[in-house]
């Protein structure tokens, strides 16, 4: 995922000088170069979003403008998922999955309006996705000629910031005269945020209170600052790849290239939630019954390791007798729980909580234990008092 | 930060400072700045032996793992047991309580193999 393929030049958001100015460290990432970190570091990045706000450039991530009077169906035949569910400004988790059931990307589907729809794919998968998107506009599967659907690379005229952490609501609505408290988990509004027409969706990919924000590429300068200067008092610093990627791994959420690819299910990947086989057929769906009746292989499990040092991605999971049952997909230290923690796939029948498995690394055994995920789950938001006790 | 004047300095970015009868083994700053926030220190155990250019141990970052080289042969007396608990004293010190071996070389041991501060310096000005 990290690494450039090809000899393609290596993209860059709008914010890519502000990054340098700001300190960070740029990296290859998805065919981009991205912050992997500014000067407070990772571990300050992760825990600033935990306890404060953080603020991630995701201009990097694939915005696909899906609309016309076929996108609700077009979208019910490409998705696994019940797109029907959604109403106006409602936003749903889903995947892309081929025709023997693989993942080809996860995504996020956002209805703006009866015939429109916005879907966010990974920076990676992006030309891959939209190829796929493409292809699928015609459905030689069921007879369709042509869904009467247009589809729009948003990219790059659209950007995309994420505002993360308890204090995120306070900071983005210093930025905005429309009422966002009323936002809920997973919807989507339009607002002006720092003057700027924006979607403001409360979603992220680090396991806290957040924000999504898409609006014109031009502005992104000035919508960073403003929101930079209205996070100050809460202690907001700009964060990169490192913590978005600990932040993530700490709540569970899969990233592709490691618990997703073509060669995983969603079964297998603890992604059953999303398939809906009773709104009808879509591409996979019968792959998926198949794993759904015969069931999964592997499952994807959270692992803790009970001994100092750190798992990562590739290293074996084996049993206490030394026998091989699966492979670690990511792992890392966790700084909110002072952990150390890792994920990876191994035969159900291993998928046990509380299980003793050893993880390999450099030659060496680390006790582990399998333990549930996520591995962080925020404390639910503090109440008012409404009235003295007593 | 400028890198002491009484350490020696390998191409791998580990310092060496003589210390009595015993060296001292750490990494630079500019390795520990490479690296970002150091979250686990790998050591082998007192008594061990290490030997030169040999890799001794292994520093985990949060994004990734990298080995450590020794500046030196000998056998190691003591090891930094406060960065099983601190492991960010590599990142906020690391010339001082980030330290890692205090090692005993072999009689007659010689640093003059490797850089000092001012070679160090000029080297890194070449791997920027």
């Amino acid at each position: 995922m990290t690494e450039n393929p090809g000899d393609q030049p290596l993209r860059r958001t709008p914010l890519f000088e502000m990054h340098l100015s700001l300190g960070g460290r740029m990296v290859p990432f998805g065919g981009w170069e991205m912050p992997v970190q500014y000067p407070a570091g990772v571990l300050a990045e992760h825990h600033a979003v935990r306890n404060g706000v953080g603020i991630f450039d995701i201009g990097h991530m694939g915005q696909v403008a899906v609309s016309g009077v076929g996108a609700l169906e077009y979208l019910q035949w490409l998705t696994p998922g019940d797109v029907s569910r959604l109403e106006d400004g409602q936003a749903q988790y889903s995947l892309l999955c081929a025709d023997d059931g693989g993942v080809i990307d996860d995504i996020i589907i956002y209805r703006i309006g009866p015939d429109q729809f916005l879907v966010i794919v990974n920076a990676s998968n992006t030309d891959v996705d939209f190829a796929w998107m493409r292809a699928h506009l015609v459905d030689g599967g069921r007879g369709v000629s042509q869904y009467r659907v247009n589809l729009t690379l948003l990219r790059p005229d659209r950007t995309l910031l994420a505002l993360q952490g308890p204090r995120s609501l306070e900071t983005l609505q210093r930025c905005s005269d429309t009422d966002l408290s009323g936002l809920g988990y997973y919807r989507v509004m339009s607002a002006l945020v720092a003057g700027v027409d924006a979607l403001v969706a409360r979603t992220g990919y680090t396991g806290e209170r957040g924000y999504e924000i898409a609006f014109d590429e031009c502005h992104a300068g000035a919508v960073w600052n403003t929101l930079l200067e209205a996070g100050a008092e809460f202690g907001i610093v700009p964060c990169g790849l490192g913590a978005r990627d600990t932040l993530r791994l700490e709540a569970s959420m899969p990233l592709y290239g490691h618990e997703l690819d073509r060669s995983v299910n969603p079964y297998e990947a603890g992604l059953s939630r999303v398939i809906r086989f009773e709104k009808g057929p879509f591409v996979g769906a019968e792959a998926l019954q198949a794993v759904q009746s015969s069931g999964r292989v592997r499952a994807l499990i959270g692992l803790e390791l009970t001994v100092p040092g750190i798992a990562r991605m590739g290293h074996q999971i084996l049993l206490p007798s030394g026998e091989v049952i699966g492979e670690a997909t990511s792992g890392g230290p966790s700084p909110t729980l002072r952990k150390s923690i890792a994920m990876g796939f191994v035969p159900v029948a291993q998928a046990i909580e509380g299980a003793h498995v050893c993880v390999e690394v450099r030659g060496r055994r680390l006790d582990a234990r399998v333990v549930a995920m996520p591995f962080y789950k925020r404390a639910p938001a503090k109440r008012r008092a409404v009235s003295p006790p007593g | 930060m400028s890198n002491p004047t009484d350490c020696r300095y390998t191409r791998e970015h580990e310092w060496v400072r003589k210390d009595g009868d015993t060296y001292v083994v750490g990494i630079t700053h500019y390795a520990q700045d490479s690296l970002g926030d150091v979250v686990f220190v790998e050591l082998p155990e007192v008594g061990a032996s290490i030997s030169e250019g040999a890799s001794f141990g292994v520093v985990e970052s949060v994004k990734a793992a990298s080995d450590l080289y020794a500046p030196l042969s000998g056998e190691i007396v003591e090891v930094n047991e406060r960065l099983r608990d601190e492991p960010g004293l590599v990142n906020h010190h690391p010339y001082e309580a980030g330290w890692m071996l205090r090692v005993r070389g072999p009689a007659g041991a010689s640093l003059d193999g490797l850089m000092d501060a001012d070679a160090y310096a000029v080297y890194l000005e070449t791997v920027h």
